[in-house]
Protein backbone atom coordinates (compact mmCIF):
# COMPACT_ATOMS: atom_id res chain seq x y z
CA UNK A 1 0.00 0.00 0.00
CA UNK A 2 2.72 2.24 1.14
CA UNK A 3 4.88 1.80 -2.27
CA UNK A 4 1.73 1.59 -4.76
CA UNK A 5 1.03 5.21 -3.20
CA UNK A 6 4.72 6.26 -3.66
CA UNK A 7 4.34 5.01 -7.12
CA UNK A 8 1.41 6.65 -7.82
CA UNK A 9 2.69 10.30 -7.05
CA UNK A 10 5.62 9.29 -8.50
CA UNK A 11 3.81 8.39 -12.02
CA UNK A 12 2.35 11.70 -11.65
CA UNK A 13 5.39 13.50 -11.54
CA UNK A 14 6.57 12.17 -14.30
CA UNK A 15 2.81 12.91 -16.16
CA UNK A 16 3.86 16.44 -14.90
CA UNK A 17 7.21 16.97 -16.34
CA UNK A 18 6.17 15.53 -19.94
CA UNK A 19 2.95 17.73 -19.97
CA UNK A 20 5.15 20.75 -18.97
CA UNK A 21 8.24 20.17 -21.93
CA UNK A 22 5.52 18.66 -24.32
CA UNK A 23 4.32 22.33 -25.08
CA UNK A 24 5.91 23.43 -28.59
CA UNK A 25 6.61 20.05 -29.96
CA UNK A 26 6.03 19.87 -33.51
CA UNK A 27 4.73 16.62 -34.85
CA UNK A 28 3.14 15.08 -37.85
CA UNK A 29 -0.20 14.23 -37.89
CA UNK A 30 -2.29 12.52 -39.86
CA UNK A 31 -5.58 13.27 -41.61
CA UNK A 32 -9.37 14.36 -40.08
CA UNK A 33 -12.76 13.59 -41.19
CA UNK A 34 -13.22 16.04 -43.82
CA UNK A 35 -10.67 16.16 -46.74
CA UNK A 36 -10.30 19.76 -47.85
CA UNK A 37 -9.12 20.02 -51.33
CA UNK A 38 -5.26 20.71 -52.82
CA UNK A 39 -4.43 22.99 -55.21
CA UNK A 40 -2.44 21.12 -57.59
CA UNK A 41 -0.78 24.40 -59.84
CA UNK A 42 -0.15 26.51 -56.66
CA UNK A 43 2.06 29.08 -58.30
CA UNK A 44 3.23 32.54 -56.33
CA UNK A 45 5.10 35.40 -56.76
CA UNK A 46 8.62 35.48 -55.60
CA UNK A 47 9.45 36.53 -51.98
CA UNK A 48 5.78 36.46 -50.31
CA UNK A 49 5.14 34.46 -47.72
CA UNK A 50 2.79 31.37 -49.49
CA UNK A 51 5.72 31.33 -52.09
CA UNK A 52 8.26 30.28 -49.13
CA UNK A 53 5.63 28.09 -47.77
CA UNK A 54 5.04 26.37 -51.50
CA UNK A 55 8.13 25.78 -52.47
CA UNK A 56 9.08 24.18 -48.63
CA UNK A 57 6.61 22.08 -49.32
CA UNK A 58 5.62 22.39 -45.86
CA UNK A 59 3.80 24.82 -43.53
CA UNK A 60 3.49 25.00 -39.37
CA UNK A 61 0.37 25.56 -38.02
CA UNK A 62 -0.65 26.15 -34.72
CA UNK A 63 -3.63 25.29 -33.00
CA UNK A 64 -5.20 23.90 -29.40
CA UNK A 65 -4.63 20.57 -28.74
CA UNK A 66 -6.75 20.72 -26.22
CA UNK A 67 -9.98 21.94 -27.53
CA UNK A 68 -13.26 19.78 -27.80
CA UNK A 69 -14.38 20.44 -30.93
CA UNK A 70 -12.15 22.78 -32.30
CA UNK A 71 -8.67 21.44 -32.06
CA UNK A 72 -8.31 18.58 -29.96
CA UNK A 73 -5.70 15.61 -30.35
CA UNK A 74 -7.15 12.07 -30.39
CA UNK A 75 -5.31 9.16 -27.98
CA UNK A 76 -3.91 8.03 -31.56
CA UNK A 77 -2.58 11.37 -32.06
CA UNK A 78 -4.64 12.60 -34.84
CA UNK A 79 -6.15 16.05 -34.77
CA UNK A 80 -9.72 16.58 -35.23
CA UNK A 81 -11.95 19.69 -35.18
CA UNK A 82 -13.23 22.60 -37.04
CA UNK A 83 -9.73 24.64 -36.13
CA UNK A 84 -7.89 22.36 -37.32
CA UNK A 85 -9.84 21.93 -40.46
CA UNK A 86 -9.70 25.44 -41.31
CA UNK A 87 -5.97 24.92 -40.92
CA UNK A 88 -5.86 21.90 -43.64
CA UNK A 89 -8.41 24.34 -46.05
CA UNK A 90 -5.50 26.90 -46.00
CA UNK A 91 -2.80 24.66 -46.06
CA UNK A 92 -4.88 22.98 -49.84
CA UNK A 93 -4.79 26.50 -50.97
CA UNK A 94 -1.01 26.58 -50.77
CA UNK A 95 -0.17 22.91 -52.41
CA UNK A 96 -0.03 21.03 -49.09
CA UNK A 97 -1.97 17.93 -48.26
CA UNK A 98 -3.50 17.73 -45.09
CA UNK A 99 -1.18 15.41 -43.94
CA UNK A 100 2.07 17.53 -44.65
CA UNK A 101 0.86 19.46 -42.12
CA UNK A 102 3.40 20.22 -39.31
CA UNK A 103 0.97 21.21 -36.36
CA UNK A 104 2.30 22.83 -33.37
CA UNK A 105 0.47 23.11 -29.63
CA UNK A 106 -0.58 26.66 -29.64
CA UNK A 107 -1.89 26.95 -25.58
CA UNK A 108 -3.72 30.46 -25.45
CA UNK A 109 -0.92 32.21 -23.35
CA UNK A 110 1.72 31.47 -26.12
CA UNK A 111 0.13 32.36 -29.54
CA UNK A 112 1.69 35.76 -29.93
CA UNK A 113 4.90 34.55 -29.10
CA UNK A 114 4.60 31.53 -31.55
CA UNK A 115 3.87 33.77 -34.57
CA UNK A 116 6.08 36.84 -33.42
CA UNK A 117 9.37 34.17 -33.02
CA UNK A 118 8.11 32.17 -36.68
CA UNK A 119 8.32 29.27 -34.82
CA UNK A 120 4.61 28.72 -36.64
CA UNK A 121 3.32 30.14 -40.27
CA UNK A 122 -0.32 30.57 -39.05
CA UNK A 123 -2.43 30.09 -35.86
CA UNK A 124 -5.87 28.92 -36.04
CA UNK A 125 -6.58 28.30 -32.19
CA UNK A 126 -10.06 29.63 -31.00
CA UNK A 127 -8.33 32.90 -30.92
CA UNK A 128 -10.34 35.88 -30.90
CA UNK A 129 -9.38 39.18 -32.56
CA UNK A 130 -9.04 42.22 -30.79
CA UNK A 131 -7.19 45.49 -30.75
CA UNK A 132 -4.59 44.57 -27.82
CA UNK A 133 -3.47 41.32 -29.74
CA UNK A 134 -3.30 43.25 -32.95
CA UNK A 135 -0.19 45.28 -31.57
CA UNK A 136 1.64 42.48 -31.91
CA UNK A 137 0.55 40.32 -34.75
CA UNK A 138 -2.03 40.28 -37.79
CA UNK A 139 -5.41 38.74 -38.54
CA UNK A 140 -6.41 36.84 -41.61
CA UNK A 141 -10.91 36.17 -41.22
CA UNK A 142 -12.40 36.05 -38.90
CA UNK A 143 -13.73 32.21 -39.78
CA UNK A 144 -16.31 31.99 -37.39
CA UNK A 145 -17.93 34.47 -34.69
CA UNK A 146 -18.17 32.99 -31.00
CA UNK A 147 -19.67 34.47 -27.93
CA UNK A 148 -19.97 34.05 -24.58
CA UNK A 149 -22.86 31.66 -23.32
CA UNK A 150 -24.22 29.99 -20.17
CA UNK A 151 -24.03 25.84 -19.34
CA UNK A 152 -26.34 24.49 -16.75
CA UNK A 153 -27.11 21.15 -15.73
CA UNK A 154 -30.19 20.02 -18.41
CA UNK A 155 -32.59 19.65 -14.93
CA UNK A 156 -32.23 23.43 -14.40
CA UNK A 157 -34.99 25.56 -15.92
CA UNK A 158 -34.51 28.84 -13.48
CA UNK A 159 -31.27 30.13 -15.71
CA UNK A 160 -32.51 31.91 -18.97
CA UNK A 161 -29.57 34.30 -19.73
CA UNK A 162 -27.09 36.62 -17.84
CA UNK A 163 -29.93 38.80 -16.46
CA UNK A 164 -31.61 35.90 -14.05
CA UNK A 165 -28.33 35.28 -12.37
CA UNK A 166 -28.73 37.71 -10.03
CA UNK A 167 -32.52 37.13 -8.88
CA UNK A 168 -31.81 33.40 -8.85
CA UNK A 169 -28.28 33.92 -6.70
CA UNK A 170 -26.72 31.44 -9.37
CA UNK A 171 -23.09 30.15 -8.26
CA UNK A 172 -21.02 31.17 -11.43
CA UNK A 173 -18.15 29.32 -12.15
CA UNK A 174 -15.33 31.01 -14.86
CA UNK A 175 -11.21 30.56 -15.23
CA UNK A 176 -9.29 33.51 -13.39
CA UNK A 177 -8.31 36.42 -15.52
CA UNK A 178 -10.20 35.25 -18.12
CA UNK A 179 -12.28 37.99 -20.44
CA UNK A 180 -15.72 35.72 -20.03
CA UNK A 181 -14.67 36.21 -16.01
CA UNK A 182 -14.81 39.67 -16.26
CA UNK A 183 -17.80 40.20 -18.37
CA UNK A 184 -19.78 38.28 -16.07
CA UNK A 185 -18.84 40.24 -13.32
CA UNK A 186 -21.38 42.90 -14.80
CA UNK A 187 -24.31 40.66 -14.21
CA UNK A 188 -23.17 39.27 -10.52
CA UNK A 189 -22.39 40.06 -6.92
CA UNK A 190 -19.05 39.04 -6.15
CA UNK A 191 -19.70 36.30 -4.00
CA UNK A 192 -21.60 34.51 -6.23
CA UNK A 193 -18.32 33.95 -8.68
CA UNK A 194 -15.65 31.49 -8.42
CA UNK A 195 -12.66 30.84 -10.47
CA UNK A 196 -10.53 28.09 -11.20
CA UNK A 197 -7.52 28.17 -13.51
CA UNK A 198 -9.17 25.83 -16.14
CA UNK A 199 -12.79 25.08 -17.06
CA UNK A 200 -12.64 21.48 -16.27
CA UNK A 201 -12.73 22.37 -13.52
CA UNK A 202 -16.02 24.47 -13.69
CA UNK A 203 -17.55 21.40 -15.22
CA UNK A 204 -16.59 19.21 -12.39
CA UNK A 205 -17.75 21.84 -9.93
CA UNK A 206 -21.33 21.62 -12.08
CA UNK A 207 -21.43 17.97 -11.88
CA UNK A 208 -21.03 18.09 -8.21
CA UNK A 209 -23.95 20.82 -7.86
CA UNK A 210 -20.87 23.01 -6.36
CA UNK A 211 -22.30 25.48 -9.56
CA UNK A 212 -25.07 26.10 -10.25
CA UNK A 213 -23.55 27.72 -14.14
CA UNK A 214 -20.66 28.07 -16.17
CA UNK A 215 -19.88 30.79 -18.61
CA UNK A 216 -17.19 31.08 -21.00
CA UNK A 217 -17.29 30.74 -24.92
CA UNK A 218 -20.11 28.94 -26.50
CA UNK A 219 -17.86 26.73 -28.43
CA UNK A 220 -15.89 25.89 -25.24
CA UNK A 221 -18.71 25.10 -23.37
CA UNK A 222 -20.28 23.34 -26.51
CA UNK A 223 -17.42 20.37 -26.13
CA UNK A 224 -18.27 19.77 -21.98
CA UNK A 225 -21.71 19.14 -23.31
CA UNK A 226 -20.91 17.04 -26.09
CA UNK A 227 -18.90 15.13 -23.22
CA UNK A 228 -21.86 15.27 -20.43
CA UNK A 229 -23.63 12.10 -21.64
CA UNK A 230 -26.83 14.16 -21.86
CA UNK A 231 -25.53 16.03 -18.56
CA UNK A 232 -25.54 19.25 -19.53
CA UNK A 233 -27.05 21.76 -21.68
CA UNK A 234 -25.87 25.25 -22.91
CA UNK A 235 -28.71 28.12 -22.08
CA UNK A 236 -29.64 31.57 -23.56
CA UNK A 237 -27.81 33.72 -26.70
CA UNK A 238 -24.63 34.64 -26.72
CA UNK A 239 -24.38 37.98 -24.85
CA UNK A 240 -20.86 39.11 -26.68
CA UNK A 241 -19.26 38.41 -29.61
CA UNK A 242 -15.70 36.54 -29.93
CA UNK A 243 -14.37 36.84 -33.30
CA UNK A 244 -12.22 33.85 -34.06
CA UNK A 245 -9.34 35.35 -36.63
CA UNK A 246 -6.30 33.35 -38.16
CA UNK A 247 -3.24 35.18 -36.25
CA UNK A 248 -0.14 35.52 -38.84
CA UNK A 249 2.97 37.68 -38.71
CA UNK A 250 1.89 41.15 -38.13
CA UNK A 251 1.85 43.55 -41.23
CA UNK A 252 1.71 40.46 -43.91
CA UNK A 253 -0.69 41.65 -45.92
CA UNK A 254 -0.46 39.51 -48.61
CA UNK A 255 -0.57 36.64 -46.69
CA UNK A 256 -3.82 37.91 -45.08
CA UNK A 257 -5.40 38.75 -48.28
CA UNK A 258 -4.36 35.02 -49.43
CA UNK A 259 -5.98 33.70 -46.31
CA UNK A 260 -9.08 35.55 -46.68
CA UNK A 261 -9.61 34.72 -50.53
CA UNK A 262 -8.99 30.98 -49.38
CA UNK A 263 -11.95 31.36 -47.08
CA UNK A 264 -14.27 32.89 -49.33
CA UNK A 265 -13.52 30.14 -52.00
CA UNK A 266 -14.15 27.28 -49.27
CA UNK A 267 -17.49 29.19 -48.33
CA UNK A 268 -18.61 29.35 -51.52
CA UNK A 269 -17.48 25.45 -52.13
CA UNK A 270 -19.26 23.69 -49.40
CA UNK A 271 -15.67 22.95 -47.88
CA UNK A 272 -15.89 25.67 -44.54
CA UNK A 273 -19.92 23.92 -43.93
CA UNK A 274 -18.68 20.49 -44.80
CA UNK A 275 -15.34 21.45 -42.22
CA UNK A 276 -18.01 22.58 -39.87
CA UNK A 277 -20.55 19.54 -39.62
CA UNK A 278 -17.82 17.29 -39.64
CA UNK A 279 -16.69 18.87 -36.20
CA UNK A 280 -18.15 21.37 -34.17
CA UNK A 281 -21.64 20.84 -35.87
CA UNK A 282 -22.30 17.50 -34.96
CA UNK A 283 -23.45 18.81 -31.25
CA UNK A 284 -25.54 21.69 -32.91
CA UNK A 285 -27.73 21.98 -35.13
CA UNK A 286 -26.96 25.43 -36.67
CA UNK A 287 -24.04 25.56 -39.25
CA UNK A 288 -22.59 29.12 -39.27
CA UNK A 289 -22.01 31.31 -42.35
CA UNK A 290 -18.43 32.28 -43.08
CA UNK A 291 -18.75 36.04 -41.61
CA UNK A 292 -18.12 39.74 -43.03
CA UNK A 293 -13.96 39.48 -43.61
CA UNK A 294 -12.04 42.11 -41.50
CA UNK A 295 -10.10 44.36 -44.64
CA UNK A 296 -5.74 43.40 -44.54
CA UNK A 297 -3.69 45.82 -42.96
CA UNK B 1 3.74 52.06 -9.00
CA UNK B 2 0.80 53.77 -11.23
CA UNK B 3 -0.37 50.32 -11.70
CA UNK B 4 -0.69 49.70 -7.56
CA UNK B 5 -2.27 52.50 -7.17
CA UNK B 6 -4.66 52.78 -10.23
CA UNK B 7 -5.68 49.28 -8.83
CA UNK B 8 -5.37 50.52 -4.60
CA UNK B 9 -8.96 48.91 -4.53
CA UNK B 10 -8.41 45.22 -5.77
CA UNK B 11 -4.86 45.22 -3.38
CA UNK B 12 -6.63 46.38 -0.71
CA UNK B 13 -9.55 43.21 -0.95
CA UNK B 14 -7.35 40.88 -2.02
CA UNK B 15 -4.97 41.80 0.89
CA UNK B 16 -7.76 41.36 3.17
CA UNK B 17 -9.15 38.14 1.55
CA UNK B 18 -5.66 36.79 2.16
CA UNK B 19 -5.62 37.63 5.99
CA UNK B 20 -9.40 36.47 6.43
CA UNK B 21 -8.03 33.25 4.95
CA UNK B 22 -4.56 33.14 7.36
CA UNK B 23 -6.33 33.83 10.29
CA UNK B 24 -8.76 31.08 10.07
CA UNK B 25 -6.42 28.87 9.22
CA UNK B 26 -3.61 29.82 11.62
CA UNK B 27 -6.45 29.81 14.53
CA UNK B 28 -7.53 25.65 13.10
CA UNK B 29 -3.65 24.31 12.63
CA UNK B 30 -2.61 25.95 15.94
CA UNK B 31 -4.89 24.06 17.61
CA UNK B 32 -5.29 21.24 15.52
CA UNK B 33 -1.46 20.75 15.49
CA UNK B 34 -1.37 21.04 19.14
CA UNK B 35 -4.17 18.14 19.56
CA UNK B 36 -2.33 16.10 16.77
CA UNK B 37 1.27 16.53 18.74
CA UNK B 38 -0.30 15.28 22.08
CA UNK B 39 -1.53 12.39 20.00
CA UNK B 40 2.38 11.63 18.96
CA UNK B 41 3.49 11.21 22.65
CA UNK B 42 0.72 9.75 24.31
CA UNK B 43 0.90 6.68 26.06
CA UNK B 44 -1.87 4.90 24.50
CA UNK B 45 0.10 3.49 20.67
CA UNK B 46 -3.28 4.15 18.62
CA UNK B 47 -3.21 7.51 19.40
CA UNK B 48 0.51 7.44 18.29
CA UNK B 49 -0.09 5.41 15.28
CA UNK B 50 -2.37 7.98 14.48
CA UNK B 51 -0.85 11.13 15.11
CA UNK B 52 2.21 9.65 13.17
CA UNK B 53 -0.03 8.97 9.88
CA UNK B 54 -1.60 11.77 10.21
CA UNK B 55 1.93 13.48 10.17
CA UNK B 56 3.24 11.40 7.54
CA UNK B 57 0.29 12.07 4.96
CA UNK B 58 -0.40 16.07 5.26
CA UNK B 59 3.60 17.02 5.99
CA UNK B 60 4.87 14.87 2.77
CA UNK B 61 1.60 15.08 0.11
CA UNK B 62 2.04 18.77 -1.63
CA UNK B 63 -0.06 21.46 -0.48
CA UNK B 64 -1.53 22.02 -3.97
CA UNK B 65 -2.82 17.92 -3.60
CA UNK B 66 -4.24 18.37 -0.09
CA UNK B 67 -6.38 21.34 -1.61
CA UNK B 68 -7.65 19.37 -4.34
CA UNK B 69 -8.97 16.84 -2.48
CA UNK B 70 -10.84 19.43 -0.30
CA UNK B 71 -12.35 21.34 -3.09
CA UNK B 72 -13.04 18.21 -5.55
CA UNK B 73 -12.63 15.29 -3.44
CA UNK B 74 -15.31 16.60 -0.96
CA UNK B 75 -18.08 17.15 -3.51
CA UNK B 76 -17.42 13.69 -4.70
CA UNK B 77 -18.60 12.49 -1.69
CA UNK B 78 -21.62 14.43 -1.09
CA UNK B 79 -20.16 17.22 1.27
CA UNK B 80 -21.34 20.49 0.12
CA UNK B 81 -19.73 23.82 1.05
CA UNK B 82 -18.40 27.22 0.37
CA UNK B 83 -15.19 27.10 -1.72
CA UNK B 84 -13.78 29.25 1.07
CA UNK B 85 -14.02 27.06 3.75
CA UNK B 86 -12.67 23.78 1.75
CA UNK B 87 -9.29 26.06 0.82
CA UNK B 88 -9.07 27.01 4.77
CA UNK B 89 -9.56 23.18 5.55
CA UNK B 90 -7.20 22.12 3.39
CA UNK B 91 -4.48 24.93 4.49
CA UNK B 92 -5.50 23.59 8.56
CA UNK B 93 -4.81 20.39 7.36
CA UNK B 94 -1.68 20.99 5.99
CA UNK B 95 -0.33 23.34 8.10
CA UNK B 96 -1.45 21.23 11.57
CA UNK B 97 1.56 18.80 10.52
CA UNK B 98 4.65 21.44 10.94
CA UNK B 99 2.60 22.35 13.84
CA UNK B 100 2.78 19.31 15.18
CA UNK B 101 6.24 18.47 14.57
CA UNK B 102 7.33 21.67 16.09
CA UNK B 103 4.97 21.50 18.96
CA UNK B 104 6.37 17.94 20.05
CA UNK B 105 10.03 19.04 19.20
CA UNK B 106 8.83 21.61 22.40
CA UNK B 107 7.60 18.90 24.22
CA UNK B 108 10.62 16.43 23.79
CA UNK B 109 12.64 19.64 25.08
CA UNK B 110 10.82 19.54 28.08
CA UNK B 111 13.10 17.32 31.08
CA UNK B 112 11.60 13.97 31.02
CA UNK B 113 11.77 14.92 35.24
CA UNK B 114 9.14 17.54 35.22
CA UNK B 115 6.53 14.78 33.45
CA UNK B 116 7.72 12.16 35.80
CA UNK B 117 7.20 14.58 38.97
CA UNK B 118 4.03 15.30 37.61
CA UNK B 119 2.70 11.52 37.59
CA UNK B 120 4.10 11.06 41.01
CA UNK B 121 2.34 14.06 42.49
CA UNK B 122 -0.58 12.47 41.18
CA UNK B 123 -1.90 14.32 37.74
CA UNK B 124 -2.83 12.21 35.49
CA UNK B 125 -1.55 11.87 31.64
CA UNK B 126 -3.87 14.96 29.98
CA UNK B 127 -3.04 17.47 33.44
CA UNK B 128 0.52 16.68 33.41
CA UNK B 129 0.15 17.82 29.96
CA UNK B 130 -1.78 20.70 30.23
CA UNK B 131 -0.25 21.84 33.64
CA UNK B 132 3.25 21.13 33.50
CA UNK B 133 4.20 20.31 30.24
CA UNK B 134 2.65 22.18 26.83
CA UNK B 135 3.39 25.41 29.25
CA UNK B 136 6.91 24.68 28.89
CA UNK B 137 6.98 23.27 25.41
CA UNK B 138 4.92 26.11 24.05
CA UNK B 139 7.08 28.61 25.33
CA UNK B 140 10.47 27.14 23.60
CA UNK B 141 8.52 26.50 19.92
CA UNK B 142 7.49 29.92 19.43
CA UNK B 143 10.50 30.72 16.90
CA UNK B 144 10.04 27.41 15.01
CA UNK B 145 5.90 28.15 15.45
CA UNK B 146 6.62 31.36 14.16
CA UNK B 147 8.32 30.24 10.32
CA UNK B 148 5.12 27.63 10.31
CA UNK B 149 2.80 30.64 10.12
CA UNK B 150 4.70 32.85 7.84
CA UNK B 151 5.22 30.28 5.68
CA UNK B 152 1.45 29.36 5.68
CA UNK B 153 0.78 32.84 4.62
CA UNK B 154 2.53 32.81 1.83
CA UNK B 155 1.32 29.19 0.94
CA UNK B 156 -1.98 30.86 0.96
CA UNK B 157 -1.44 31.90 -2.48
CA UNK B 158 -2.81 28.81 -3.71
CA UNK B 159 -5.57 28.68 -1.98
CA UNK B 160 -7.34 31.00 -4.32
CA UNK B 161 -6.45 28.72 -7.31
CA UNK B 162 -8.92 26.15 -6.03
CA UNK B 163 -12.30 28.13 -6.18
CA UNK B 164 -11.86 30.90 -3.79
CA UNK B 165 -10.34 33.89 -5.53
CA UNK B 166 -9.89 37.09 -4.85
CA UNK B 167 -7.20 36.49 -2.34
CA UNK B 168 -3.45 38.89 -2.76
CA UNK B 169 -2.46 36.16 -5.64
CA UNK B 170 -5.11 36.19 -7.61
CA UNK B 171 -5.28 40.27 -7.75
CA UNK B 172 -2.40 39.50 -10.37
CA UNK B 173 -3.95 37.47 -12.89
CA UNK B 174 -6.59 40.00 -12.82
CA UNK B 175 -4.76 42.60 -13.59
CA UNK B 176 -2.42 41.10 -16.25
CA UNK B 177 -4.50 38.65 -18.29
CA UNK B 178 -7.69 40.17 -17.94
CA UNK B 179 -6.76 43.77 -17.90
CA UNK B 180 -3.23 43.17 -20.15
CA UNK B 181 -1.19 44.69 -17.72
CA UNK B 182 2.90 44.34 -17.35
CA UNK B 183 3.60 41.18 -15.15
CA UNK B 184 6.74 42.54 -12.98
CA UNK B 185 5.32 45.82 -11.50
CA UNK B 186 1.84 43.58 -10.86
CA UNK B 187 3.88 41.03 -9.22
CA UNK B 188 6.01 43.56 -6.81
CA UNK B 189 2.46 45.18 -5.62
CA UNK B 190 1.64 41.30 -4.90
CA UNK B 191 4.93 40.90 -3.04
CA UNK B 192 4.51 44.08 -0.95
CA UNK B 193 1.29 43.08 -0.19
CA UNK B 194 2.30 39.54 1.90
CA UNK B 195 5.49 41.68 3.18
CA UNK B 196 2.14 43.85 4.96
CA UNK B 197 1.31 40.44 6.36
CA UNK B 198 4.30 38.48 7.27
CA UNK B 199 7.00 41.41 8.35
CA UNK B 200 4.75 42.63 11.17
CA UNK B 201 3.92 39.12 12.02
CA UNK B 202 7.62 38.37 11.95
CA UNK B 203 7.96 41.44 14.48
CA UNK B 204 5.05 40.37 16.92
CA UNK B 205 6.63 36.87 17.10
CA UNK B 206 10.12 38.24 18.39
CA UNK B 207 7.73 40.12 21.10
CA UNK B 208 6.00 36.75 22.03
CA UNK B 209 8.99 35.03 22.24
CA UNK B 210 10.74 37.60 24.77
CA UNK B 211 7.84 38.05 26.80
CA UNK B 212 7.35 33.86 27.28
CA UNK B 213 11.27 33.31 27.44
CA UNK B 214 12.12 32.31 31.26
CA UNK B 215 15.38 31.89 32.94
CA UNK B 216 15.68 28.11 33.60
Amino acid sequence: MHWNAVLRVGAALVALAMAATGCGQQQSLGTGTSTPPVAQDARFEPGTTMAKIANAHAIRIGTKFDQPLFGQQTLGGKLTGFDTEIGRTIAGALGISPDQVQWVEAPSAQREELIKQGKVDLVVATYTINDKRRQQVSFAGPYYIAGQSFMVKSDNNTITGPDSLRPTKARVCSVQGSTPAENIRKYIDPNQLTVFDVYSKCADALRTGQVDVVTTDNVVLLGFVANSNGGFKLVGDTFTKEPYGIGIRKGDVAFCTFINNALTQAAKSGVYANAWKTTAGKVTTQTPELPALDPCS
Amino acid sequence: MDIILDNFGLYRDGLLKTLQICIYAAIGSLVLGTVIATFRVSPFPPLRATGTAWVTVFRNCPLAVVLFFCAFGLPELGIRGAYFWFGVSGLVLYTSAFVCEAVRSGINAVPLGQAEAARAVGLTYVQSLRQIVLPQALRSVVPPLGSVMIAMVKNSAIVGAFGVGGDLFSVQARLTSAQGLALIPVLLGVAAGYLIITIPAGVALGAIERRLSVVR
